[in-house]
């Protein structure tokens, strides 16, 4: 089931004209801001099948630019946000291209700043419901409504028990979750939707397992 | 947990409660929320519905100047008393039509189950009210009501006119909305479902064509012809008609229908309306040299 909620259907309230190219596109833009844990200096974001054709009618590139800024789907800052991102010193560019992608709005948004890079692909499925299908080139499906930690680690036995055993002695129940490697034995993701937020001596108990390199907080 | 129409009016007739309720309780199961907090919940996007259409009916126009006032015209018509359709039918629509203007306007709406097609559940809600003088709770539960059979559609098909056309927008915005006015009126589970489908039915094979890739020609009117379309057939089923394709498997002829749409008819604003001279001409004088 994509859609699990009411409120994914009577909703969400926001900046118009389109659910999927606008409030969609403001919360992928989001769901990027939110891992890159600041605001980057610089945003390239390219667009693709139904949002490259049709993005400048339906706010699609100030909806993603308004999300890269932490803008909620109905703040009205969104109409002017490529003025707000200039005043901020935000570099934006925008890639037009015509390959033809699984899902028809697409959207890949890469930002940096002087010490960190980020890549997302994101898909704006329908109603303002998104789904993110790749982070840093691991493939992974992760809808941005549920609190949720991504844990950057070595692909290596037992480290899954180790991560999820640290989940249960705080009593952080599990919802979903997902590991993605690209080869065997090389860097490994592992997406955990968990019910509750997720508290920072926590996360830096996971960081501190042996293995592991990263851990990421999406904060809902 | 419902997974089609036809399990959704079973759980309602079995429990012998409303469809909203079936909804109600699936919220409460998925967020974790009370049910004060999920009604809360829906009480704020029913206010932001009736503050759209409170502006939408004052005037409003998209920054593009394609669309704006249209809602005031037909509120004036139907007060000189030569409406040909009945007044009931015409305020829904205006009311459409005002919430999808201040939507093409780029203020603040809320998806129902769409941007573009927001204006059909209000439209015919706040219409609807006027004769049948609901409480609150009553108005919330209609949007329950049309949450509960766009979760459906959303879930089996789509409510994305990229994927699906316009029928699986302003289409499943008037199923939905058809259900829960026949509920509103105390019409049954199934009856609700039979309105779901003669609506459905009527809005295959729509496409979507927007013209100039923005979301107000055709949208502004298709919420128009969404929201009599939902009165109609809530008044169909309210007679006892019945359609003789089930629910369940019309949302299936829609999906599939969305499947072998062409590309150019499915919000690329490269096909349909939006490849007419007009709509061509159109695009070229708002965007200048972009398109």
């Amino acid at each position: 089931m994509k859609y699990r909620s009411a409120f994914d259907i009577i909703g969400p309230v926001m900046i118009g004209p389109s659910s999927s190219h606008t409030a969609g596109a403001a919360r992928i833009g989001r769901v990027a801001r939110t891992l890159f844990e600041k605001q980057p200096k610089k945003a390239i974001i390219s667009l693709y099948g139904s949002f490259a054709k049709t993005y400048r009618g339906h706010g699609t590139d100030v909806a993603v630019v308004g999300g890269i800024l932490d803008f909620d789907t109905d703040d009205e800052r969104i109409p002017t946000s490529l003025t707000i991102a200039e005043e901020a010193g935000m570099e934006v560019t925008f890639i037009i291209e015509d390959t033809v992608m699984d899902h028809p709005n697409t959207v890949k948004i890469c930002l940096f700043d002087e010490s960190k890079e980020l890549e997302l692909v994101g898909i704006s499925i329908g109603g303002g419901t998104i789904e993110i299908t790749e982070l840093n080139t691991f493939k992974l499906k992760l809808s941005g409504e549920n609190p949720a930690i991504l844990v950057v680690h070595n692909d290596v036995y037992g480290i899954i028990s180790s991560v999820s055993t640290v989940l249960a002695n705080h009593e952080i129940n599990i919802g979903h979750m997902e590991v993605s490697r690209k080869e065997k034995g090389q860097m490994a993701l592992m997406v955990i939707e968990v019910d509750q937020k997720i508290k920072s001596d926590v996360m830096k108990e996971i960081e501190s397992l042996e293995n592991v390199s990263q851990v990421i907080r999406m904060v809902e | 947990m419902f997974r089609n129409v036809t399990e959704l009016v079973e759980l309602a007739e079995s429990k012998n409660v409303k469809i909203a309720e079936i909804m109600i309780l699936q919220e409460m199961e998925f967020s974790s929320l009370s049910r004060e907090q999920v009604i809360e919940k829906m009480d704020r996007n029913l206010t932001v519905m009736e503050q759209a259409v409170e502006r939408g009916l004052k005037g409003v126009q998209s920054v593009t100047g394609l669309t704006g006032g249209d809602a005031v015209l037909l509120q004036n018509y139907i007060k000189t008393g030569k409406a040909l359709g009945g007044n009931l039918l015409l305020d829904a629509v205006s009311k459409a039509v005002a919430t999808n203007e201040v939507n093409a306007a780029m203020g603040v709406i809320c998806a129902t189950p769409t941007a573009g097609s927001a204006g059909v559940v209000p439209g015919t809600l706040f219409a609807v009210k006027e004769k049948l003088h609901p409480t609150r709770a009553e108005m919330i539960d209609f949007l329950f009501t049309s949450a509960a059979f766009g979760f459906v559609v959303a879930n089996n098909a789509s409510i994305s006119g990229a994927a699906g056309g316009c029928q699986a927008e302003v289409g499943s915005a008037s199923g939905m909305a058809a259900a829960a006015i026949v509920e509103l009126a105390g019409g049954t589970p199934s009856q609700a479902a039979e309105a779901m489908a003669i609506t459905l039915k009527n809005m295959l094979g729509l496409v979507c064509d927007p013209v100039a890739g923005l979301v107000e020609v055709p949208c502004v009117k298709r919420n128009a012809m969404g929201a009599s379309n939902a009165i109609t057939a809530a008044d169909m089923a309210l007679a006892g008609i019945t359609s003789r394709i089930p629910c369940d498997e019309v949302i299936d002829a829609m999906y599939k229908i969305g499947l072998t749409m062409p590309v150019a008819l499915r919000e690329t604003a490269e096909g349909g309306l939006a490849a007419t001279p007009t709509g061509r001409r159109l695009a070229k004088e708002i965007f200048g040299s972009y398109k």
